[in-house]
């Protein structure tokens, strides 16, 4: 009986755990997409954040702090290595720099024995839990948010709308395209930190292409007319495999046919508000 | 001659096999409204892109108040007071018409990004500024009414006092607009020309590209007139009305029987 509570409430745990750390996935997603740029890379970055963690955790034995501060750096390195040969071409080229980026990672994984190799690392302590993984969604919203409404999230605004336009209205178009993509990758890092930590076991194959496409649609299904709508689309992408669970084998059938019509039929996501890019009252 | 505000020297530009400018020259004195005119496809726009950066010249140099414009990218162009309008109309659509204001006024407004992030009091006293100063913007170009709309919903003469104050937002030297009033009816016509003097006291160099040559004659003092990318003319209304390579350039347009009966 107490293990039958005890498995239900880990069932349910993880849910919630899903929950927060896809929708800081999906805030990772919005600064990329908010300055008009597509990544394919932000499962990589993750990959590469759970990686740093994990392994700084089982191998040295880092208190969780110290280790975060790697989860956020090292992938923000990568992405600056990333984005500085396409930073002055148009967006796709970022789309197809980091489209094989999870690929190459995996097979790197795959055969870096120190880091358990095919086999991935398990054993990774359980760190992180629910305050920090909500704490830091709230504090990530926030700070999108602020940042959102002022002179920063007026000039991404005017980039995604026209990098022309927003080069001559005085702004550094390419400064501003590659800290969204270092910012965006030190975010995904963080959450790959946060599920390694709760899930205790990586595998090279967990963040795959799909992986990127999957919080790409996070973004896709909430809209991106504010921070809010990629979390809600994360929300619901993660919460709905498991309310069609009675439909057994048609739900994966479903779950795809409610992101499609949404893409077809609300272009700008089930969340179109839009938020007001004035940082003052009047 | 010698506070000359914009210097064109030998300016070319090659598309491929599209010689879009060639060998030209000229200067934009400080304080005058000085006319770019010339038919279709005279290289009037291509050479607004190349002097705001947007595209690059295959030979000559472009001086901004003595300072070589030449590789900086559009956005330090912009910081040493260059401004411009889109003949094509660029505004940010899905932003409010006073966003769009303060868009443009990117390099004015203040703040760091930890003044952003921690909401500090200097960050919002510096937007609030910010917002008083667009609004005034705003009601100078006539549109303060719209301050809260989408700029994508304004009426076409709406949007194109839209890009005038936008670009004004930077604190420009000198202000290209190109094609100002195309699509404009005659009262927001005459609206606009006492806007662009109204401008011109305040001090803001104007350099105008424009079909209407009524409208072109009575604002400017200065002209250059282009022609298959080429200067062919150069001087005061009068002169460049007069002048016989002007006159066959525009034959057979409406505005060469225009220029004519005016000569
Ligand atoms: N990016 C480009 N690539 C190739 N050709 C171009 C490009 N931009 C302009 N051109 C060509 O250069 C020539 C000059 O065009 P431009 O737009 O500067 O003319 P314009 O004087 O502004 O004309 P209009 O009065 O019609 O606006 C045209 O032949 C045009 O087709
Ligand atoms: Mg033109």
């Amino acid at each position: 009986m107490s293990a039958f509570f005890a498995n239900l409430l880990f069932t349910y745990q993880s849910l919630i755990y899903g929950l927060g750390i896809n929708a800081i996935l999906g805030l990772s997603m919005y600064v990329v997409l908010a300055i008009g740029q597509l990544s394919l890379g932000q499962a990589a970055f993750m990959g590469v954040g759970a990686y740093a963690s994990s392994l700084l955790s089982v191998k040295l034995g880092l208190s969780f702090p110290v280790v975060l501060v790697a989860a956020a750096g090292v992938p923000a390195m990568l992405a600056l290595l990333v984005s500085v040969p396409t930073l002055r071409l148009s967006g796709v080229y970022l789309a197809i720099a980091t489209i094989g980026l999870g690929e190459v990672l995996r097979l790197f994984y795959v055969n870096w024995d120190y880091a358990g190799g095919a086999l991935g690392l398990s054993g990774i302590p359980d760190r992180g839990g629910f305050f920090t993984i909500f704490g830091t969604l709230a504090l990530l919203l926030a700070a999108a948010f602020a940042v959102g409404r002022s002179r920063i999230g007026r000039a991404m605004e005017a980039i995604r709308e026209d990098e022309q336009a927003a080069g001559v209205m005085g702004i550094d178009v390419p400064r501003y395209k590659l800290a969204a993509l270092v910012i965006s990758a030190a975010i995904a890092g963080i959450a790959g930190a946060y599920n390694a930590h709760v899930t205790a076991f990586i595998a090279p194959g967990d963040y795959a292409f799909d992986n990127a496409v999957t919080i790409l649609s996070y973004a896709l299904l909430g809209g991106i007319g504010s921070p809010l709508g990629p979390v809600f689309g994360a929300f619901l992408l993660t919460a709905l495999p498991e309310l069609l669970r009675p439909l057994h084998d048609y739900r994966l059938v479903l779950n795809g046919l409610i992101i499609v019509s949404v893409v077809i039929f609300m272009p700008r996501g089930l969340f179109s508000w839009h938020m007001r890019r004035i940082g003052a009252a009047k | 001659m010698t506070d000359a505000l914009l210097e064109i020297n030998h300016l070319g530009v090659r598309f491929g096999a599209v010689q879009a400018l060639s060998d030209v020259s000229f200067r934009v004195e400080a304080g005058t409204i000085h006319g770019l005119i010339g038919p279709n496809g005279a290289g009037k726009t291509t050479a607004f892109n190349v002097i705001s950066g947007l595209a690059r010249q295959t030979s000559g140099q472009i001086r901004l108040a003595g300072v070589t414009l030449d590789q900086l990218p559009s956005y330090r162009r912009t910081r040493l007071g260059l401004a411009r309008t889109f003949q094509n109309i660029r505004i940010f659509r899905e932003m409010s018409v006073l966003e769009n204001v303060l868009t443009g006024a990117h390099v004015q407004t203040g703040g760091s990004a930890l003044d952003i992030l921690l909401r500090l009091p200097r960050f919002r006293a510096a937007e609030r500024e910010g917002v008083a100063r667009a609004r005034d913007i705003l009601q100078l170009v006539g549109l303060e009414s719209r301050a809260e709309s989408g700029a994508g919903d304004l009426a076409y003469g709406d949007m194109r006092r839209l890009e005038i104050a936008r670009a004004l937002a930077s604190n420009p030297k000198l202000l290209m607009l190109d094609e100002p009033a195309a699509g404009m009816n005659p009262s927001e016509t005459q609206a606009l020309r006492d806007l662009l003097l109204v401008l011109k006291k305040r001090g803001v160099t104007l350099l105008l590209v424009e079909h209407d040559m009524q409208f072109v004659m009575q604002l400017c003092e200065e002209i250059t007139v282009l022609n298959f990318g080429a200067l062919i003319a150069q001087g005061s209304p009068q002169e460049v009305r007069r002048d016989p390579q002007v006159i066959e350039a525009y034959l057979g347009t409406k505005t060469a029987h225009k220029l004519e009966q005016k000569s």
